[in-house]
């Protein structure tokens, strides 16, 4: 995984803005919690009122707040209200407040001028502290506070008597005042001091319902807003892990590409071709998907939870316990499941591929199980095969539909006790309603949040399973390269081929399967291979045009050790045809002329007839122009190995080199074709693999094969009286009179 | 292979539904679950009616089960419907008794006994919700397991009894999808879908209910965005639908082109065609991305767009709510029950909305399988079937007519008396059609006109198996199976004893390599049977016929890739084989051909020619050219392209 991550690079910022704006995300889906609270506690239980500070109010009552007040406290609000009465007011500004405050007419009144947040702010702590000190004198007498030897006559306002008080008087009540208040919580506090404010508008005519749409309504616009603001973000976030995905996939899949590209047939053995394909298209969508799902959910949830668990630390931590526990009995199941599952979900795939290949093989056996009379035993084969699968795929169901009921059981348990606990806390007045609402969707997103990246945890080491097949691939390096001094072709040598105590193992393998073979193969002359399967004809061909390099010894082109000189220079002389033709989808002509692009149309013509191809390519409505399909399915094998005959001519290369390339011909063409070869090839070298004896009788030089060693070399002649093994070759496949002549 | 890897489009396996997939309780303000269902374009049944209904007969077993699933779906949804409004009544009461404290009323208190009254029903109705929701599951799983064990039984046993000649226009993998994709489609249909539908409906009926026992003009405000989301969703999904199928077609591109790369990879190098092969990759990976990217996008934006309708809905609930308790209308926790029921609705609904689509490929699927399992099947079994102890081995051929066909006739009227012992070599050039024959000894085919007799009876007279119990089959085509060497021999007679196979062995003249192989006689086969050679392959399926002792052969000549000393013994114990038994040999090899008793010369599937070497030569037929082309080119072969058994 962390292989992957250097690839990332180019998309670094993209990614910082993907942080920046799941981040965002994350704290506007936050909020809306604490703002749906606000509508219950403010919005409902307080009437809108959002703090103790007055925004307007009788000047009496102002005073009798003002008296127990500090000069310092008395000095920071006095500042903050200006005073409206009839006399000072401009007749048209009198008019417009007396719409708010219809006791305008009757009375002077302080009104609120500031909008400073801090301001007001020290100011509730000033109001909220000597508000409920009024509200309490009014309604019970100032007993409550100064005590019994502070008598206040009925009738006669207690107010007016503590503005008579001397400074020290004052100073021993407001003590006691402090005193008091101190045994009362500070949210007790605020909804004394709401209830009186909200009686004091009234008092003034105020229209108390509207301040409590208007708050209710302005808090719902910070909503909707915060709604948008998320949804925003969600989407960018989508645009951008989309091209990052995109991207990223785009350029492993080049590189990915360009390396195997560039891989020698030694890398292509070690991964299988099978195995390569896969890591450039499945595993790499594979990495795709899984970057999404990073950006998505691996990178937001955390986040989001980290971000629930802030705000509920800010708000109360006297229920966090309650998500941690959640939490932990999450996590726990999760685990307890997953441990049972996972080791089941693993078999399934061998299980599946079991009744696949039973069913495969029932098919392809089909009339060989028919023959034999073997139906009942492959169906108990069968069969073993699908209750083993059912059996597991019912263990892991039930399994996984214990989750869901389970899960939804701890969220609602959650809810019950968040309810439970919560109702206590707001008896005790540490909480509010509002906020017991909003703590249990913290709880949610918090849970949620723990159970998404515990998912993305289980999930994430199979998904990487491809990153790592897929660096696996990036981090291999080719074995073959081109070497950084390079030597020049002797031209005159016009193809010549030579092997000098050539030996070959391939990598891991226990034994050479060539040892010390040397011969030289020169132009104009047909130079044949053969030998039994497994001799390692095939090999000995391959380790020309470099698609594996020599243990030991040389392999000399033109004079040339081939690791000396560009791979590419060295293919530009050969012309290769293998033993299963593959043609690239195009059409017959872009095959033919695929490593000669300039080829004229005569000299296509020409090369096609050669190679036995005419017949059938005029045969075709489309001409050149018949379309070859992927592996060129629709033509038959001989039609195809002429096709790639066709081409290897096209390229007009010094050495030929046919890899048992004839023997999917039938003979008639295959003698043909011989004839015709020879007169296109005459000045070239000839390497001819093959297992049938009629292909080598009439070549110049035969080198017989026998377990990687070379066991004769000669004409057809030469071998008959010499070499056991290709006599014993010969006699198994012609009669003696056939041999003859 | 690529797309058999892709496959599974809806929910993967038992995962897929996700652990929130449903149930009232809501999620936080995040919203939305995996919308990756309402993307699914899904393939369409050409009868969904006459499907559905043979659908049902296989869930006829299990009705009272499935009765009892759809019950306790219904009784778990309805349970914890009920939570939320429960819930926010604990928290009204909660609310007044705070409001009644903070107005000093006296005597006020939080209801404590109301509420825990509240909390003790509701954690039994969590529980009972829990546990029936459980229990469905458990038993849905089971029967979804059962009918998916059920279908791919009778998918294995429908295959033994069809004609050979359903499979000449099917590929291997069509027939193997149904007993993978297509029974898997449908059992996770079982397990995640059908119980979905019921609570689905009762969840948006219960919810329904529930909003507006709380408050009818709340749940017109909530029920007038969902047309929006829906709106929204739809546009989105049909705009991605188009990135989608085309990422799908430049994916194919692109992936097209490295498999034929790297299959081709000796001859692009051989070539030097690097460059150009990755300029071409590199205009449809470009392709791709662009593709890709706004696929990924479009089909992203669901989340977000879903998340966003739920908290616009939030949104609105919250300041409807607020405003409806300071009337007086309802109760502070009622905003919280409907925030919940809100957020509960919306899934149910878009899985509706998608359980047409997800039933129509269901019924896709179920419709391919029904299909296969009532395509016509081999005739039946005569019921006087004759039984024969002694063959001999006498084999006869009546004015035999065939064609695979009925409008060409390939076989036009032949006849022939193999008298038992003979050897009969079929040759022909390629694509003549020489396992023709084969397949009518054996009855894969019929005959349309005339009679095969065996000693003296009609094939047709015989069971398959009666029939095939006489012959014995070589075929070049080596079919093997993962297993142990000895399980493999021993598949010409299941009863036979471990000496007996190494008996056969040796008669093949396999014992010695099987002998030098590791773990010898149980050596694992693997599943290509790669890790033996051809040739050794060759032996064994000798061996195999060796052990069921046959009276009857069928040998099918290997024309190439065996090396030279295989070769030799396994020509041996071919001729060891054949001895005392009447043998039909699809020939490449002169010394067979020459000694053959009767050689039958195929040309264009029909037989032109029979006689001996001689009266064939002299003839001066088609099969005298045949073997003066031969001589003419010294080579040995008759017919040197390998391959041509599968004709």
């Amino acid at each position: 995984m962390q292989k992957l991550i250097k690839h990332l690079k180019p998309f670094t910022w993209l990614i910082v803005a993907i942080f920046l704006l799941l981040f965002a995300q994350a704290m506007s889906d936050l909020s809306l919690p604490s703002y749906m609270s606000n509508i219950v506690n403010v919005g409902i239980q307080q009437g809108g009122i959002e703090n103790s500070v007055p925004h307007a109010i009788r000047a009496s009552e102002y005073t009798k707040l003002t008296l127990f007040m500090t000069d310092g406290e008395k000095a920071q609000v006095t500042g903050d209200y200006i005073v409206l009465d009839k006399q000072s007011l401009s007749a048209g500004d009198y008019v417009k407040y007396l719409k708010t405050y219809p006791q305008l007419a009757t009375t002077s009144i302080y009104k609120l001028n500031t909008n400073d947040k801090s301001e007001i702010a020290q100011m509730n702590t000033v109001f909220s502290k000597y508000i409920p000190v009024v509200a309490g004198i009014e309604q019970n007498g100032i007993a409550t506070y100064a005590g019994s030897t502070f008598q206040v006559p009925a009738g006669v306002d207690p107010f007016a008597v503590i503005a008579q008080l001397p400074p020290a008087q004052l100073d021993a009540i407001r003590s006691t005042i402090t005193a008091r208040l101190n045994s009362i919580t500070e949210s007790m506090l605020k909804q004394y001091s709401i209830a009186y404010l909200s009686a004091e508008y009234k008092i003034l005519g105020m229209n108390v319902s509207g301040i409590q749409t208007r708050y209710m309504f302005r808090i719902g616009l910070f909503m909707l807003l915060l709604t948008l603001a998320s949804a925003a973000c969600s989407v960018t976030v989508g645009f951008l892990s989309a091209r990052i995905a995109a991207g990223l996939g785009r350029n492993l899949r080049r590189q990915l590409f360009e390396r195997v590209e560039n891989f020698s047939n030694t890398e292509f053995d070690k991964f299988s071709t099978a195995s390569l394909i896969t890591r450039s298209t499945n595993d790499i969508t594979q990495i795709q998907m899984l970057m999404v799902m990073l950006f998505r959910i691996a990178f937001y949830a955390p986040i989001l939870g980290v971000g629930g668990i802030l705000k509920v630390l800010g708000a109360d931590r006297s229920m966090l316990w309650i998500i941690a526990a959640a939490v932990g009995a999450m996590l726990t199941m999760m685990v307890i499941m997953f441990t049972i599952a996972i080791p089941k979900f693993k078999s399934i795939q061998k299980l599946v591929d079991k009744l696949n290949l039973v069913t495969r093989e029932i098919l392809t056996g089909l009339m060989v199980i028919r023959a034999f009379n073997t139906q009942k035993h492959e169906e108990e084969k069968f069969d073993a095969a699908n209750i083993d699968l059912t059996k597991t795929n019912l263990f892991i169901n039930r399994v996984m539909v214990f989750m869901m009921p389970a899960m939804m059981l701890l969220m609602n348990g959650v809810m019950l006790l968040i309810v439970w606990v919560g109702s206590h806390q707001i008896d005790a007045g540490s909480m509010q309603v509002g906020d017991m609402m909003a703590f249990m969707q913290y709880a949610m997103q918090i849970i949620m949040s723990f159970l998404m990246v515990s998912i993305v945890f289980i999930m994430l080491p199979r998904a990487s399973v491809a990153a790592v097949r897929v660096s696996e691939v990036l981090e291999t390096d080719p074995i073959i390269k081109d070497p950084k001094e390079l030597q020049e072709f002797n031209g005159s040598l016009r193809g010549m081929v030579e092997f000098k105590d050539v030996s070959f193992r391939y990598p891991g393998a226990e034994d050479d399967v060539l040892k010390h073979i040397t011969f030289t193969a020169s132009p104009g002359q047909t130079t044949a291979f053969i030998g039994s399967t497994g001799s390692g004809k095939s090999t000995l061909v391959n380790l020309i045009p470099r698609f594996y390099d020599v243990t030991d010894g040389r392999v000399l082109v033109d004079g040339v050790d081939v690791r000396n000189v560009t791979q590419h220079d060295l293919r530009d002389k050969i012309g290769y045809v293998s033993q299963k033709a593959v043609l690239f989808s195009g059409t017959i002509e872009s095959n033919i002329r695929y490593a000669n692009e300039k080829a004229s149309n005569e000299e296509v013509a020409k090369y096609a007839e050669t190679a036995q191809a005419l017949d059938f390519i005029t045969v075709s409505d489309q001409g050149y122009d018949t379309a070859v399909s992927q592996g060129g399915t629709n033509l038959s094998g001989g039609q195809k190995q002429r096709l790639s005959i066709a081409r290897a001519l096209a390229k007009k290369p010094e050495i030929y080199i046919f890899d048992d390339s004839l023997s999917a011909l039938d003979y008639k063409t295959d003698v043909a074709l011989r004839k015709a070869l020879k007169k296109e090839t005459g000045y070239a070298t000839v390497l001819l693999v093959t297992q049938r004896i009629s292909t080598v009788l009439n070549a110049d030089q035969i080198v017989v094969l026998d377990n990687g060693e070379v066991a004769g070399i000669g004409t057809h002649t030469e071998l008959m009286e010499s070499c056991g093994v290709y006599r014993e070759i010969a006699l198994s496949q012609l009669s003696k009179e056939e041999l003859v002549l | 292979m690529t797309q058999r890897d892709g496959g599974q489009q809806h929910g993967a396996g038992p995962m897929g539904a996700g652990p929130m997939g449903r149930g009232p309780m809501g999620r936080g303000p995040m919203g939305g679950g995996h919308m990756g269902a309402g993307m699914m374009v899904g393939e369409k049944p050409k009868s969904f009616k006459k499907t559905m209904r043979t659908f049902l007969k296989y869930l006829r077993p299990y009705r009272v089960s499935l009765i009892i699933v759809f019950v306790f779906a219904i009784a778990s949804t309805v349970f914890s419907i009920l939570g939320p409004k429960l819930i926010g009544n604990a928290t009204t009461k909660l609310f007044e008794g705070v409001v009644a404290k903070a107005m000093h009323v006296p005597g006020a208190a939080i209801d404590f006994t109301y509420i825990g009254r509240i909390a003790i029903i509701l954690l039994g109705l969590y529980l009972l919700s829990a546990g029936f929701n459980y229990i469905q599951g458990y038993i849905m799983s089971g029967i979804a397991m059962k009918v998916t064990y059920d279908f791919r039984k009778n998918i294995s046993e429908k295959i033994k009894r069809m004609p050979l000649k359903y499979f000449d226009t099917k590929t291997h993998g069509e027939v193997l999808s149904h007993v993978t994709n297509d029974v898997d489609t449908i059992s996770t249909t079982l397990t995640q879908n059908l119980s979905q539908i019921v609570t689905s409906v009762t969840t948006i009926i219960g919810v329904l209910v529930m909003m507006l026992s709380i408050s009818w003009l709340m749940t017109v405000v909530a029920l007038a965005i969902l047309p929006l989301s829906f709106g929204l969703v739809s546009l989105v999904v049909k705009k991605s639908q188009g990135y989608f199928k085309k990422q799908q077609a430049y994916l194919g591109h692109v992936n097209g082109h490295v498999e034929e790369m790297y299959g081709g990879h000796t001859i692009m190098k051989a070539f030097n065609g690097e460059e150009k092969s990755i300029r071409q990759f590199d205009r449809l990976n470009d392709e791709l991305y662009g593709a890709a990217w706004k696929s990924q996008f479009l089909s992203g934006m669901m989340m977000p767009i879903m998340t966003f309708v739920g908290n616009l809905s939030y949104v609105g609930v919250s300041i409807l709510g607020g405003y409806l308790v300071v009337r007086g209308s309802i109760g502070v926790g009622d905003i919280l029950a409907f925030i919940q029921y809100v957020r509960s609705f919306t899934q149910p609904l878009m899985q509706t909305a998608n359980i047409a689509n997800v039933l129509q490929s269901t019924a896709a699927a179920a419709e391919r399988v029904f299909e296969f399992l009532d395509e016509d099947e081999e005739v039946s079994e005569p019921a006087d079937a004759v039984k024969m102890e002694n063959v001999t081995g006498n084999v006869s051929f009546r004015n035999v007519r065939f064609g695979y066909n009925p409008q060409t006739e390939v076989i036009h009227d032949f006849s022939a008396d193999i008298r038992p012992g003979q050897k009969v070599a079929i040759v022909g050039p390629t694509g003549a059609g020489k396992t023709t024959i084969v397949k009518l000894l054996l009855r894969f085919y019929d005959v349309d006109g005339g009679s095969i007799t065996v000693d003296g009876v009609d094939i047709r007279r015989f069971t398959r198996e009666g029939l095939r119990g006489m012959f014995g089959m070589v075929l070049q085509d080596t079919w093997l199976f993962n297993g142990t060497i000895r399980e493999n021999i021993r598949y010409g007679n299941l009863g036979a004893t471990d000496d007996k196979v190494v008996a056969a062995a040796k008669m093949a003249n396999a014992d010695h390599f099987v002998r030098t192989l590791p773990h010898s006689y149980d050596m694992e086969l693997n599943e290509e049977s790669s890790n033996i050679s051809q040739g050794q392959k060759q032996l064994l399926t000798i061996a195999r016929a060796f052990l069921a002792n046959p009276k009857i052969l069928i040998l099918d000549e290997a024309t190439s890739s065996v090396d030279t000393r295989t070769e030799v013994l396994i020509q041996k114990a071919m001729e060891d084989l054949m001895r005392g038994r009447t043998s039909f040999i699809i020939a490449h090899r002169l010394s067979t051909i020459r000694h053959a008793d009767v050689i039958l010369v195929m040309k264009d599937g029909d037989i032109v020619e029979q006689g001996n070497h001689e009266e064939l030569l002299a003839a001066n037929g088609f099969y005298a050219l045949l073997y003066k082309s031969q001589f003419e080119a010294a080579s040995t072969e008759l017919d040197p392209v390998p391959g041509e058994h599968a004709s």
